[in-house]
């Protein structure tokens, strides 16, 4: 080993020990109980967790009884995308989301896009340092009006994202949430108070697809886009249509009445495409007929803004005029092509159009 | 006339009457950890020798991981003088030194244990995942899906699997199947329902059923509650090693222990605290080994 090698190997520790204390800061909702365990608080999965071990998400740590995030401020990915990539259809369109995600997530859903990053433990993938005040001037560097805390799930980055929400408002930078749901109550109504607009990933609306497919449950998920709704925070949901699994007619027509009775007709609901990933490759690409024929049943029960996502070129990418039935904002794919209203009515026949167009 | 016997009543009367015995579980009891591990080597392979024992498991040309579990740190991990006894029959039976690798979760993990990490190619190499690094590919069984460690996909070529005879809070016990955990990059995501079938699925996962050659469980201490973490108060001098190649028989023998020592200290089966290791029959069914301890020959040392 030459001196150099050496040098390197020897420092090794104390490096890694000092870019992991950057990174722990301890958890906000936990319980200690007996024996150095604890109880993590923060998703209805409620791991009890023994000393030196982590739970489902891979990035808490009980460490001699305290528990600890291990990703404050580890950004695993960092890019610039239009706020529509979200997708956020009513919400600031045409803007710059600055995007960040750490390792790690509280499910496990067979059709995730992003496992490498999402399904892995911290210290697995490469990460930079990215404080919250950092984060947010980057944003307001890159012209970004929004953070987006995405990609992965930012549940279990959650004392990060409420930090780095904190420090964009300082910078007028507004804060969205991409996110399975899958929090507890009162870690929610936290960030209903602290963000702007969240979208939700309904995986489907059944308890069983959630136990087989998502590894989590459907109930709370359910709690939560209520909760949403009653605060001030702008809601869209999106349902991944995935063929065979959560594509029946009744499905679709159950999910839409259960919104309009419990969210209201506004909400906007995406019908995504899937393509085949991580642990579903043997099904194909969702046929754009079964989106149309999800779009079409949700809007026959009364919801009045249903897309078609994932399908670039297609109508059912554009906001439709509830009144006149005009299209008032057209898109193509992420790109936004025209803004027909004025203070958030119609241009044309002057009904309002649910949303928070401006920010 | 009587009525008619069920397939499965036929079966377990088969059983009964001396269907042939499936596995071998050997349980060596006191003594040092040297001469543990001689006795059970020499009985469950029934030679005079211990060298020869190890002539069986592995050959001079293969390189050997020895897959210990130091999660608990020192007071309950994988014994060092018991790995050192290993590495030294491995050595006498022709395996050379530099194709002994010692390996866990992480470098931490084995430090904690009381190992020295060490990637030098002309002594006994000992390191974590951490260090090696997992495949980019998942290997996919069941529905687990998992990165499986470098160390046993691309160094070796035969695994000593070395676990702990111990209680587990979620999973029931920790044996032979469960230390499999530590091949794989996201053992987080197999703990609900009591790890069933997930310890089942991802020990089938290949390479591993046909790298591992043999588990010796090490129960000088073992812990019959409060595990995985060492827990003094619940910890206890078991004095004795369990050796078979199969892993699902050794797990059904270790799990026998565990309750039999839970009932002599007034503690409820695992069954009544919803953490029965339902996945070691998962694992029996799955073609792992057998789980019935009706066919498994216990063999005392």
């Amino acid at each position: 080993m030459d001196r150099r090698a050496f040098l390197t190997a020897a420092a090794w520790p104390c490096l890694a020990a000092e870019r992991d204390a950057r990174y722990t800061v301890e958890a906000r909702y936990y319980e200690k109980l007996a024996h150095k365990k604890i109880k993590c608080t923060l998703c209805p999965r409620e791991c009890v967790i023994d000393d030196r071990e982590r739970g489902y998400c891979g990035v808490r740590e009980n460490r001699g009884g305290v528990y600890y995030t291990l990703v404050h401020s580890r950004v695993v990915s960092a890019n610039v995308d239009p706020i529509e990539k979200k997708p956020l259809y009513h919400y600031a369109p045409g803007s710059l989301a600055f995007s960040i995600a750490t390792a790690g997530c509280n499910v496990n859903c067979k059709m995730c896009q992003n496992w490498e990053i999402s399904q892995v433990r911290p210290e697995q993938v490469p990460s930079q340092y990215l404080p919250p005040a950092e984060a947010a001037r980057m944003a307001r560097r890159t012209g970004s009006k929004v953070m987006a805390y995405t990609y992965t799930e930012p549940v279990i980055f959650f004392e990060y994202m409420l930090d780095t929400a904190a420090a964009c408002r300082k910078e007028g930078v507004k804060n969205c949430v991409v996110t399975g749901g899958f929090i507890r109550p009162e870690p929610l109504r936290e960030l209903c108070s602290r963000v702007e607009a969240i979208k939700v990933d309904l995986k489907s609306f059944s308890e069983k697809f959630y136990r087989e497919v998502v590894r989590g449950e459907l109930k709370p998920v359910l709690e939560g886009l209520v909760t949403i709704r009653k605060s001030p925070v702008w809601l869209e949901i999106v349902y991944l249509v995935v063929p065979t699994l959560n594509d029946s007619e009744g499905e679709f027509q159950a999910l839409a009445r259960w919104i309009k009775k419990e969210l209201g007709p506004d909400v906007p609901v995406h019908f995504s495409r899937f393509h085949p990933q991580y642990l579903l490759k043997n099904l194909p690409p969702t046929p754009v007929k079964t989106l149309e024929r999800a779009r079409a049943a949700a809007m026959a029960e009364g919801l009045r803004y249903v897309y078609v996502g994932n399908v670039p070129g297609h109508p059912g990418e554009s906001t439709y005029c509830p009144g006149c039935g005009k299209a008032v904002v057209e898109r193509t794919g992420y790109r936004v092509r025209a803004v027909r209203l004025k203070k958030g009515n119609c241009e044309f026949c002057r009904h309002p159009v649910a949303g928070v167009w401006e920010v | 006339m009587g009525r008619r016997m069920t397939r499965r009543e036929l079966l377990a009367a088969a059983a009964a009457a001396g269907a042939p015995v499936r596995s071998r579980v050997v349980v060596a009891r006191g003594g040092s950890a040297a001469a543990l591990l001689d006795r059970a080597m020499q009985a469950y392979f029934g030679v005079n020798s211990p060298v020869e024992a190890w002539r069986q498991v592995a050959g001079p040309a293969e390189v050997v991981g020895l897959k210990v579990n130091c999660l608990a740190g020192k007071g309950l991990s994988t014994s060092v003088p018991l790995v050192e006894a290993v590495c030294e029959r491995l050595q006498q039976a022709g395996v050379p030194r530099r194709n002994i690798v010692i390996w866990d979760r992480s470098n931490y993990d084995l430090e904690s244990g009381g190992y020295r990490i060490s990637e030098s190619r002309d002594r006994i190499r000992c390191f974590g995942n951490d260090a090696a690094g997992y495949e980019d590919e998942l290997t996919v069984s069941g529905s687990a899906g998992s990165r499986l460690s470098k160390i046993l996909t691309r160094m070796c070529d035969a695994v000593i699997n070395l676990p702990v005879l111990k209680d587990h809070g979620i999973t029931g016990v920790t044996m032979a199947l469960k230390n499999m955990f530590g091949a794989i990059h996201n053992p987080n995501k197999y703990h609900p329902n009591a790890g069933d079938p997930f310890v089942a699925e991802v020990y089938k996962m290949p390479p591993i059923p046909r790298k591992v050659r043999l588990t010796i469980c090490d129960a000088i201490t073992a812990q019959y509650e409060g595990g995985p973490s060492y827990m003094p108060q619940w910890a206890w001098p078991c004095q004795s090693l369990l050796v078979s190649r199969d892993p699902v028989a050794l797990d059904a023998v270790g799990w026998e222990m565990i309750e039999r020592k839970r009932a002599e200290k007034g503690m409820k089966p695992l069954k009544a605290l919803r953490r029965e290791p339902t996945y070691i029959a998962t694992a029996a069914r799955l073609g792992l080994g057998v789980n019935d301890l009706k066919r498994i020959e216990k063999i005392e040392a």
